[in-house]
């Protein structure tokens, strides 16, 4: 029998990737939304977790509003990305700094 | 009656205003005959108001005209009191200032020549120095004729404008921007005084009319105040006291002197009207109206009288070393006043006031000879280089041969009987300082005739002007100058010999002076004397006489006989010469002490406070720290947009942390 706290276990880790990911990654604008998603994945790994244990199904409805938002987001976050490329013609992190003061 | 007393003062301010404001349009002719019209009227209400009380058909009138305010009981008023002293004052105040119209209308006649090519403060000069002297007049008259102490204050302070307008009126000069800059300032030392006094008595006797304030006194005479710690203080002392700087400021007496000689850098008629006849006396007058409180000070009596006495003889030892006309006769009257403060010390105030009005005329015709002949100098006011202007100037020289004698006291003439009365009322008097102040205006009687003759024989006598130009120029000023010459001339002979025994010895001054019994020294005096031929004749038994004689033989001997003996003196006193032509030193130390003090303290306070502390620390301080501090902050703006994801990633966790525990 899989226990609550291995669920919430598997969601710290993937919540940890996904936070090692923003940080570490130095390259790629695409590798930080990808880290963003797997954040909210982690998050919803949570909720069905508590739902099902709870026998209380408002988190799973609640899973379905995040992956709704995501798809959204991630859809915005593309068409960011691709304006951003359009105009600095590069995606690396290192180079978009502008907010420097 | 009010209407009277109005017009006696609003008509020399109605032609001040008219001067002053349309000059440009009604021109100098008109200006002249404004002012001197109005200064005229006021002369001549005056001696009827005068003759009212010689006769004896008027009644002193005390009265209010108008209330400015009324706060917290304390009226603030304009009001006139006219008795028996008001009315001397105004008559003496108009006449010497109407003489002096008259008079300037002849000095000032070329004064575009003072003035630079085409310069704006020259524009209308001789207009705007009739509509001043106008406006002296009425703030004089506003002083004399006063019942309130705030409408003496106004009265004080407007004479005190006035007179740093007039010194300093030739105002392209530097010379005489700093005198009247000194005269203001050293004025601003008396009146802090005399403001205090006055707020001494509205605090005591909550009121500032003279009638309730002389009714409260009598109660206060005993009071003790405590001023700094537990030291007791008798009230009366002072207020008397503060009320007397306020006179020495304006009075000039040692050792807030120092302004009077400087004042000369102002044209001559204002020296005559100003700075010898009238508002230098405010001073003696103010102490004589408030005789009822400083009859119940002693030590206030005291201190007037070591003043005064030190003032009579000092400052006529200056006056003997003196090279410049004017400033003799400065010196002289700074002397002259000494003994008026002398007299009042010594409770004589009659004595006092009569020296006031003697010495108003005889030195105001002094000082009005002094510019007929620097009139006649082109302006070069060097006695050294006068001499033999007799026989140019015949009317000059013989009414200042009377000026004179009347100031050495010669008998029979005014000066005389005013001094002579002071002397004795001096050494009648039994207070504190007496036997000093008997000295030093018994010396002084040497000293006034010696420098006064010593003056007249190098202008007068002696061999001619060293330049020629200027001899072939003298001739005798024109009749507007020697016209009030010679009306000051009558009275400077005569009014003493008519007047004393009314004014010392039968009490015609009535209730305007209050003296106690134990101080009457003129009561003591009037025991032995009674009137003028008694004086007189008195006079031959006495000292003084023969001292005033004495300077006068002696000032001759030396100045036209054996000019060289002059200089055999000066080696042989060498450092009392240099004191006397130092002035004492009272100028540099006052120049070191005040004025640079004042200077350094506004260094330091611009330097270190303003510049180092406020400019420096405070505002560009403030400003220079938050750069500073911005300046390391913004390090933490990477621009890196992981940074700020896993900056709000660890605030989340923070805040949550934080939740869970307080929970």
């Amino acid at each position: 029998m899989i226990a609550l706290s291995d669920y919430l276990i598997l969601g710290a880790i993937l919540f940890s990737i996904s936070l090692a990911g923003i940080f570490l990654n130095r390259k790629n604008v695409i590798i930080l939304l990808m880290c963003i998603e797997l954040m909210l994945l982690a998050v919803n790994m949570n909720f069905i977790a508590f739902s099902h244990f709870h026998g209380d199904t408002i988190g799973q409805v609640f899973v379905f509003f995040i992956l709704t938002v995501a798809a959204a987001e991630a859809a915005i976050g593309l068409a960011i990305l691709v304006v951003l490329f359009r105009n600095r013609l590069t995606i690396n992190v290192e180079d978009i700094d502008t907010l420097k003061g | 009656m009010e209407i009277l007393f109005l017009a006696i003062v609003l008509a020399p301010l109605i032609g001040a205003v008219i001067a002053g404001f349309w000059g440009d349009r009604i021109g100098r002719v008109g200006a002249h005959w404004v002012t001197s019209s109005g200064v005229g009227i006021s002369a001549l209400l005056s001696l009827y108001v005068l003759s009212g009380f010689i006769t004896g058909s008027r009644e002193p009138f005390n009265g209010s005209v108008y209330t400015w305010m009324v706060s917290d009981g304390l009226h603030m008023e304009v009001g006139f009191l006219v008795d028996q002293l008001t009315a001397l004052m105004m008559s003496v105040v108009t006449f010497v200032s109407f003489c002096i119209h008259i008079y300037t209308i002849g000095y000032m006649a070329d004064d575009e020549h003072n003035w630079p090519e085409g310069s704006l403060a020259g524009t209308n000069s001789y207009q705007r120095f009739f509509s001043y002297i106008s406006l002296f007049t009425f703030s004089m008259l506003m002083l004399v004729m006063s019942n309130n102490f705030l409408q003496l204050f106004f009265g004080w302070e407007a004479v005190g404008l006035v007179s740093y307008l007039l010194i300093g009126f030739w105002s392209v000069r530097p010379t005489a921007i700093f005198a009247n800059l000194k005269a203001f300032l050293v004025n601003r030392v008396g009146d802090f005084g005399f403001i205090l006094g006055i707020a001494a008595i509205a605090m005591y006797t909550g009121s500032l009319d003279y009638s309730e304030v002389f009714k409260a006194i009598p109660g206060l005479a005993d009071t003790q105040i405590q001023i700094f710690g537990d030291s007791s203080w008798s009230l009366m002392t002072v207020i008397c006291i503060l009320l007397f700087i306020g006179a020495m400021g304006k009075s000039a007496q040692v050792p807030l002197h120092v302004w009077l000689p400087d004042s000369m850098e102002g044209p001559t008629p204002i020296s005559a009207l100003i700075h010898a006849a009238t508002m230098v006396t405010a001073g003696v007058f103010m102490v004589a109206r408030m005789s009822p409180l400083y009859e119940f000070s002693e030590t206030a009596l005291s201190f007037i009288l070591v003043i005064g006495a030190t003032t009579a003889i000092f400052t006529g030892l200056i006056g003997i070393v003196q090279n410049d006309i004017k400033r003799v006769v400065a010196y002289s009257t700074l002397s002259q006043l000494g003994y008026m403060m002398v007299a009042l010390g010594a409770s004589a105030y009659a004595a006092g006031i009569f020296h006031l009005m003697t010495h108003a005329f005889f030195k105001a015709l002094l000082f009005l000879a002094a510019g007929s002949v620097i009139i006649g100098m082109h302006h070069d006011q060097d006695i050294r280089n006068m001499g033999g202007i007799k026989k140019y100037m015949p009317w000059t020289y013989w009414t200042s041969l009377l000026g004179s004698l009347a100031l050495i006291g010669f008998p029979g003439f005014s000066g005389f009987f005013s001094k002579d009365a002071i002397i004795e009322a001096v050494h009648h008097s039994s207070i504190p300082g007496a036997g000093y102040a008997y000295l030093a205006v018994v010396i002084g009687v040497f000293v006034t005739a010696l420098y006064s003759f010593r003056m007249f024989f190098l202008v007068f006598h002696g061999k001619g002007p060293r330049d020629e130009h200027a001899k072939a120029h003298l001739h005798e000023s024109p009749k507007v100058v020697t016209v009030p010459l010679v009306l000051l001339a009558i009275p400077s002979v005569f009014i003493g010999y008519f007047t004393v025994k009314a004014v010392l010895f039968e009490g015609w001054l009535g209730d305007a002076l209050f003296v106690l019994p134990q101080h009457d020294t003129l009561g003591a005096l009037a025991q032995s004397v009674s009137g003028p031929n008694e004086m007189i004749s008195h006079g031959f038994h006495g000292l003084p006489l023969y001292l005033a004689l004495a300077g006068l033989v002696t000032a001759g001997v030396i100045y036209l006989a054996f000019p060289s003996i002059a200089d055999t003196i000066k080696k042989l006193f060498k450092p009392i010469n240099i004191a006397l032509e130092k002035k004492y030193w009272f100028d540099e130390a006052y120049q070191f002490l005040f004025a640079g003090g004042s200077r350094n303290l506004g260094r330091f306070l611009w330097e270190t406070g303003d510049r180092l502390i406020i400019d420096n620390v405070i505002i560009n301080g403030s400003a220079r720290s938050i750069g500073r501090f911005a300046d390391r902050i913004r390090n933490v703006q990477t621009g890196y947009l992981y940074h700020y994801a896993i900056a709000m990633i660890l605030g989340l966790l923070l805040l949550l942390t934080w939740f869970v525990i307080a929970a």
